[in-house]
């Protein structure tokens, strides 16, 4: 690997493609492929209609056997097409598949003019420079790398749930790390899912218990991931298991401490607020796993020292509170990470013209679906903030937050579709009520869903296109008195309209989490400006992300419904098993290294290294790269002040060569100074 | 009339993002000045201010540096390195004489192709405006590298 390249010796082929008239069109092939002809080191150039092609790729394999050629130069499209492509045709001819370099005269260059000249003349630039660096390519060797066939799932909603199913149904070990004390995200919330209007708990509670009971999944709720270091194949995590207080060996899930439990607070996650809950607690009767756990800001023992009641009245023997337990930090090692984070909701407040948590009766959404739940706060009757009244009319503003400069730009693709179903769940429940859907565009593509909306249209709900400007309680004519008035441009006729309502539901954006970036970089992987993560291809490579072995499903790439974030959880549990099932892949060796000879010990490097992937030898006051940790940034080579890194197949050699060739036409005579 | 002067620029387009945005602008079929000659490194962070000098010593007139966004880079971090190479870089090329606008950086993500062909555009049209570089005389040649060796009485005052 190391053996020193003569540039002198190589023989360099070098091949033009037409790429039928998408290149030829406006490059004149047939002269860049003459001229190349002349160039040092050139032992052969050619142009062809289609060098993808089996005959394309056949015309180098023989030319590498007969004329002996070292190196080879493909003049095509980008190396993200075909790289792959022709550096399998080198291995066949016999060469190194690294002894290729691929000049991109298409999407770089006859696709972006109309100017023949220009870009004729780009096109030799562009030739020349992939000449002159292919002469200093070094073989390499594919480095392989192991797969560990555990696999980490983050996120215990419906997209994890799913992800880790698959998986451990295909006889893979997951772990499976949920923040709250019970899997089951926010579809656990929702009362019916749209457009079937089956309810949500019958289809998603079965999912969870087959999560809580399944051999080949450890279960870590009330838990976080705090560490991730490695790389595909070979990641170790450090998960933090939160102090339950409750000892899950011994406890029977039977209930009788929250049952005595003297002390309630309101609960703020899982009923958004809309009832209390026991301070020992499980967010709801079907959680998963059932075990309970102790609010410790909230407990009167934690805060004061004393009540004990739960421990009391414990049934189990040996007993099962634990006031003494503490957090533990759970290390394990895993191939693959799946991240299936979920989504935040818009804070409905940031938008203080529509009076939510002034005017009493402006709901959100999420409080919404636990009311009309019938294990929610009101056993499925809707009712107005008092907790009593029912409500005569109701109106339920779409896009909240979503489609909106102000906030986010983008549409939240679920709302349309709940916001009708909310109208439908008015009708069944308060069928003399009147419904106002106040929408800007309705979005319902999905297999039913227009035909779900076709149905609400006929269920009379009335639709006001527009965006809602102001939700008020200040009454202008006796009719509005006592009510909340819903003001909003109705585009279709033209005109404002102010509709008295007695109850107002905000359908907020799905937004990312609001801590997505921390993961984004704690999982070294990208997210975009809104918070959510960056897939590797947003057609191709939908799960996918930038950094090998980390995946990503549901909401936490983008706002989805429940169907779409199954897909996307089974798929990253498929291109997981996909890997798992290979045991090892082939990792491109772009990867620096330190000339250990030479390094000065100055450890600039050190801190550049974005995976810790360089360490320091105290005795021999030396830096190395750990090539299994190296990614190949290729920023410590950058760095280096000696110059004694060498970033494989992007060394400054190849790099300098290749700005020489690039301005072939410009160059200076050689400078002296 | 006089022949327009057709700067040369090299383009150093990360591999994950900015050379995604310069094929994304091929496919889109988004036509642009063919003056910036793209090359390949795997991150911005690669980008060795040594190639810029290099590219700018061996006749290009301008140099355009590109990543992915700040909080998108493929290695975590990298362009904020390049970012703060290029900071230095800028300072040194002032203190050499060479125009600012001649060094350029950019973020652009693999979806923004019109981004990328957008800044070829306007970078081509502000080095037009600047004329040639003409690295030999202006930075080694007049008041530079050259004469400071040739003459060390120079250093007085």
């Amino acid at each position: 690997m190391s053996e020193k390249v003569n540039p002198e010796q190589e023989r360099v082929g070098v091949y033009v493609c037409h790429c039928g008239s998408n290149i030829a069109k406006v490059v004149d092939v047939e002269d860049v492929a003459t001229w190349a002809a002349d160039l040092p080191n050139v032992e052969v150039s050619r142009d062809y209609k289609f060098m993808c092609s089996s005959l394309g790729q056949d015309l180098i394999e023989e030319d590498i056997k007969e004329k002996g050629l070292t190196k080879v130069v493909v003049a095509s499209c980008s190396p993200h097409m075909h790289e792959k492509t022709f550096r399998v045709a080198c291995e066949r001819g016999g060469l190194n598949p690294f002894m290729f370099e691929m000049a991109n005269i298409r999407e770089h260059d006859s696709w972006t003019t109309d100017d023949e000249v220009a870009a004729t003349s780009k096109a030799k630039a562009l030739t020349n420079a992939a000449i002159e660096r292919v002469v200093h390519h070094q073989p390499l060797e594919q480095l392989p790398v192991e797969i560990n066939p555990n696999t980490l799932v983050v996120g215990g909603g419906i997209a994890g749930i799913s992800a880790t199913l698959e998986l451990a149904n295909a006889g893979h070990h997951v772990y499976m790390v949920e923040r709250e004390p019970t899997i089951g995200g926010h579809m656990a919330q929702l009362d019916k899912t749209f457009p079937t209007l089956d309810c949500s708990a019958c289809i998603l509670t079965p999912k969870m218990v087959d999560v809580g009971q399944h051999p080949n999944i450890t279960l870590l709720t009330w838990s976080e991931v705090e560490k991730v270091d490695g790389f595909l194949g070979n990641f170790t995590v450090n998960v933090r298991k939160k102090a339950r207080y409750v000892n899950e060996e011994h406890c029977t899930g039977c209930g009788i401490c929250i049952e005595k439990c003297p002390f309630k607070v309101s609960d703020d996650i899982f009923e958004v607020g809309l009832s209390e809950r026991k301070v020992i607690y499980r967010p709801f009767p079907q959680a998963v796993p059932k075990y309970p756990v102790i609010d410790k800001e909230n407990c009167v023992y934690f805060q004061r020292g004393k009540c004990k009641a739960c421990q009391i009245f414990c049934p189990t023997e040996p007993n099962s509170i634990e006031f003494e337990q503490e957090d533990e930090i759970l290390s394990f090692d895993v191939g693959n990470i799946i991240l299936a984070t979920g989504y935040d909701l818009f804070d409905v407040k940031k938008i203080p013209q529509y009076g939510y948590g002034r005017l009493a009766n402006v709901f959100t959404s999420l409080e919404f679906e636990r009311m009309v739940n019938a294990s929610g706060p009101t056993e499925g009757s809707i009712v107005l903030r008092d907790m009593e009244s029912t409500p005569k009319s109701v109106a339920i503003v779409h896009c909240v937050g979503s489609r909106d400069e102000n906030y986010h730009k983008y549409c939240s693709k679920v709302c349309c579709m709940y916001s009708l179903k909310f109208a439908h769940l008015v009708h069944e429940r308060i069928p003399e009520a009147e419904v106002y859907n106040c929408y800007i565009d309705m979005r319902t593509p999905g297999k039913g869903y227009e035909e779900f909306y076709n149905r609400l249209l006929e269920e009379e709900t009335n639709f006001i296109r527009g965006k809602v400007a102001e939700v008020t309680d200040a009454a202008r004519i006796p009719e509005e008195e006592g009510k909340l008035i819903v003001q909003v441009e109705d585009t279709l006729i033209g005109r404002q309209r102010r509709v008295p309502v007695d109850m107002v539901i905000l359908s907020p954006a799905m937004e990312a989490r609001a801590d997505s970036k921390e993961i984004s970089q704690l999982f070294k992987m990208g997210c975009d400006f809104d918070g959510f993560f960056v897939e590797r291809h947003p057609k191709l490579d939908p799960v996918a992300t930038m950094t090998d072995g980390i995946y990503i499903a549901g909401a936490c790439q983008g706002p989805k419904d429940v169907p779409d974030s199954v897909a996307q959880g089974a798929a990253a549990a498929a291109r997981v098993a996909g890997l798992i099932n290979l045991g090892t892949v082939m990792m491109e060796p772009v990867r620096a290294s330190i000339n250990q000879d030479e390094c000065s010990g100055c450890k600039i490097c050190n801190n550049m290294c974005p995976y810790n992937a360089i360490i320091f030898h105290e005795d021999r006051e030396v830096s190395e790269v750990i090539t299994a940790l190296c990614q190949g940034c290729g920023t410590c080579v950058a760095a280096c002040p000696s110059g004694v890194i060498t970033g494989a197949h992007f060394t400054n050699d190849q790099l300098f060569s290749q700005i020489e060739g690039i301005l072939w036409d410009v160059r200076p005579e050689k400078v002296t100074a | 009339m006089t022949e327009q002067f057709e700067p040369v620029i090299v383009g150093f387009l990360c591999n994950w993002c900015s050379y995604r945005a310069a094929d994304l602008a091929g496919t889109a079929r988004i036509h642009y000045a063919p003056n910036m000659r793209p090359i390949r490194v795997m991150c911005s962070g690669r980008v060795d201010p040594q190639f810029v000098l290099k590219a700018l010593r061996e006749g290009a007139d301008g140099v355009l540096i590109a990543g992915c966004h700040p909080g998108e880079c493929h290695y975590v971090n990298g362009n904020i390195k390049a970012l703060r190479r290029f900071m230095l870089l800028k300072a040194m090329l002032r203190q050499m004489g060479v125009e600012e606008d001649r060094v350029q950086l950019l973020w652009a993500s693999a979806s923004e192709g019109i981004i990328l062909a957008r800044k070829v555009d306007q970078m081509t049209e502000e080095i037009r405006a600047l004329g040639p570089l003409n690295w030999s005389e202006k930075v080694i040649g007049g008041n530079g590298h050259k004469v400071a060796v040739a003459e060390p009485v120079a250093e007085e005052v």
